[in-house]
């Protein structure tokens, strides 16, 4: 009984860190853009291609397969998971157990998932403590993003060491029979001819203990950590663009203006009275200008820098690093987004994610490639957020590069980017 | 090739003063009006639609810029302009096929005029001489690239940007020869470095010039022919080639051009 109340005051703490994240969550995401939602069932088909099928980081195939036996071993394991709470919260022990062969498969295979993603995590720990690998260096990789890329690896080995330890106690303390299937736990009960003792016994309870409240901290580390593409990533991906990668976002309020420029009979008209809405900054300056997408995309990347390792910009030395610019909004949106939410919209810190964050240099070399775009695994759009930001430099500030401005006249003044006239177009006909 | 005639092109506007309709409007493009290099290749695709005899009519002086370098560029008022501009002319004209060569303008029609009005079935030069040759229409017995080595550099808005990457392979195994891909190619493949306006301006500060990376993944190859197809990628690695001092032993053809030197036009 006395248990029983350690668990449940142990989740009343979990679910109330989480409900005040949650709460903090949602007063940044209320402060950005509207973005409407459509074709739930084509997301659908996308979302368990790319998330659940884990097509994309298979582009990567090695350390793809290991990244997809941990996605899949999670799965698998957040079934155990949620039979834990029940036994915490009831003092059952396996309350899941009625699913009889079904119950087998999943313990089973959570059983050996553990072995295989322990062995993943030792991988990823290797590879960034001792190789190489270019795509973790970059100027927004600081020692902080290590930490916590180290931090939560360790918990998920931590995670899946508790949990063999746990399996192991189980089976080794009921040699008579016992609910499930462990075949990496009873291979290790027989090589070390374990039988039931005090040593198994609590072998058992401490790791039931170590493992549930690992996961309980877990859950509330991650929402601050770039880990939070554990729960992000598949929302992320569900929520993701549809259209192709070619196409850019249409600007209506623009259209509008345009529309009405080239009518003669509303170009002069006097905007009807009463009507003075609040007029929308073009493109992206700061935080607020972004859309809920945006910052979703934030929250779901995991920093893998995929992106930034095939960005041509990049890879010969320029200053963009498109994982750089979503870090970036992330990182604004906790600086200013508190201020925003206490203060009102009207809050300033005299900063900006342009030119405080990003560069205007970064945002000049993207070629809009969409290599990206096309390799990150959970479907972040980087492109679409850059050329925001070149709108509002573009449209606000008059601020492009020369060369820029230079074919802007030349299309506006002869429809090209070249200074010809558009009587010699048929030329190419002749010679 | 001969480049001194003067080929016969229909104009939309003649056709319509005589009451015809073309099925294809052929969109030319900037470059293909006005880049000298890139004339050729315009040159060489209306070669092959009057060898193929397919109704088309280009715009002439009535076509004028997309607006995509714009948009790219970040002037979303300057692209919205041209593009109901445009908009407007095609639907003059009653257009429904629009024949593209560039990647970037076939990007625009197809993804992004939609959103203004413009619902146009638009169609990449690949696509159609692809389905040209599957229904056997356009046939290639020639053998002059039999002792060549040809890779094929995709180019960001037919690939990524569009999914486009069996079409132009395709095309490519009409011709007689040898082909080689490049360790980067299809969705992987890396940008010439010209897309988003960057064709017009200076490239940022860094250790090196994307076209000269990208002509490295050529070199790599052995392919004593680049084919292209798309104007600012044949800018670019043309000016790799020239970098690397290989002008001499290495072509840069866009994909028209191969199948009308080996159709003879």
């Amino acid at each position: 009984m006395s248990e029983q109340l350690i668990f449940i005051a142990a989740l009343i703490i979990t679910l109330g860190v989480f409900t005040y994240t949650v709460i903090r969550l949602a007063s940044f995401f209320r402060l950005t853009r509207p973005l409407p939602v459509k074709n739930i069932d084509k997301r659908i088909g996308v979302m368990m291609k790319v998330a659940i099928g884990q097509t994309k980081i298979f582009r990567f195939p090695v350390i793809g397969l290991l990244h997809a036996l941990v996605f899949w071993g999670f799965c698998v394991i957040l079934i155990g998971s949620i039979e834990m709470v029940i036994d915490g919260i009831t003092g059952t022990e396996h309350a899941l157990k009625f699913l009889g062969s079904v119950y087998d498969i999943i313990m089973a295979s959570g059983d050996i998932f553990a072995v295989i993603i322990a062995a993943a995590i030792i991988v990823f720990l290797v590879r960034r403590f001792f190789l190489h690998v270019r795509r973790f260096s970059g100027i927004e990789m600081t020692h902080k993003s290590h930490r916590d890329a180290n931090f939560a690896l360790t918990l998920i080995l931590l995670l899946m060491l508790t949990l063999l330890g746990m399996n192991i106690g189980y089976v080794a303390g009921h040699p008579g029979g016992y609910e499930g299937v462990y075949p990496a736990s009873k291979a290790i009960v027989t090589l070390f001819s374990l039988s039931t003792s005090d040593f198994t016994h609590s072998l058992y309870k401490i790791n039931w203990w170590a493992h549930i409240l690992t996961i309980f901290f877990f859950a509330n580390y991650l929402p601050y950590s770039k880990h939070f593409h554990v729960f992000m990533s598949v929302p992320n991906v569900f929520l993701s663009r549809l259209e192709p990668l070619g196409k850019l976002p249409n600007m209506d309020s623009i259209t509008e203006e345009v529309r009405s420029m080239l009518d003669p009979e509303t170009a002069y008209a006097e905007s009807p009275a009463g009507e003075e809405e609040q007029i929308e900054r073009f493109g992206v300056l700061d935080i607020e200008d972004i859309n809920w997408k945006n910052y979703l995309d934030s929250l779901a990347c995991t920093q893998c820098g995929r992106c930034t390792s095939v960005c041509p910009a990049n890879i010969t030395g320029k200053k963009l690093s498109p994982r750089k610019i979503i870090m970036n909004v992330r990182e604004r949106m906790n600086e200013k987004g508190p201020g925003l939410v206490k203060n009102g919209k009207e809050y300033t810190d005299n900063k900006s994610l342009i030119r405080d964050y990003i560069t205007e240099e970064e945002l000049w070399a993207c070629t809009t490639c969409n290599a990206c775009a096309q390799e990150c695994p959970i479907n972040i759009n980087h492109p679409t957020l850059i050329v925001e930001m070149r709108r509002y430099l573009v449209m606000e500030e008059a601020a492009a590069p020369g060369e820029l401005n230079a074919i802007f006249t030349n299309i506006e003044n002869n429809g090209a980017p070249w200074q010809f006239s558009p009587e010699d177009r048929l030329l190419w006909t002749e010679k | 090739m001969s480049t001194k005639e003067k080929i016969n092109v229909p104009v939309m506007a003649d056709l319509f003063a005589r009451g015809e309709k073309p099925e294809y409007l052929f969109w030319v493009g900037c470059a293909g009006a006005f880049d000298d290099r890139y004339k050729k290749v315009t040159r060489a695709f209306a070669k092959i639609l009057n060898h193929m005899n397919v109704s088309y009519a280009v715009l002439g002086t009535e076509e004028s810029c997309t607006g995509d370098p714009a948009r790219r560029a970040g002037n979303e008022m300057l692209f919205q302009m041209q593009a109901l501009a445009n908009i407007e002319v095609l639907n003059c004209y009653e257009v429904q096929m629009i024949l593209t060569i560039c990647p970037h303008c076939y990007n625009i029609f197809k993804n992004e005029y939609p959103d203004l009005g413009g619902q146009y079935e638009t169609i990449n030069y690949l696509e159609f001489l692809k389905e040209e040759i599957d229904k056997g229409t356009l046939k290639i017995d020639s053998d002059i690239f039999k002792n060549n080595t040809i890779t094929y550099h995709d180019p960001c808005y037919l690939g990524r940007a569009n999914g486009i990457y069996a079409a132009p392979r395709k095309v490519l195994d009409s011709i007689p020869s040898k082909k080689v891909e490049m360790a980067r190619n299809k969705s992987f493949a890396l940008c010439c470095g010209a897309g988003g306006a960057q064709m017009f301006k200076e490239a940022e500060k860094g250790d090196k010039e994307v076209f000269i990376e990208r002509t490295e993944d050529v070199l790599k190859t052995n392919a004593d022919i680049i084919a292209t197809a798309c104007p600012f990628c044949m800018t670019m690695m043309s000016d790799g080639l020239k970098y690397k001092n290989k002008e001499e032993e290495i072509k840069n053809l866009d994909i028209a051009e191969l199948i009308a030197e080996s159709l003879n036009l």
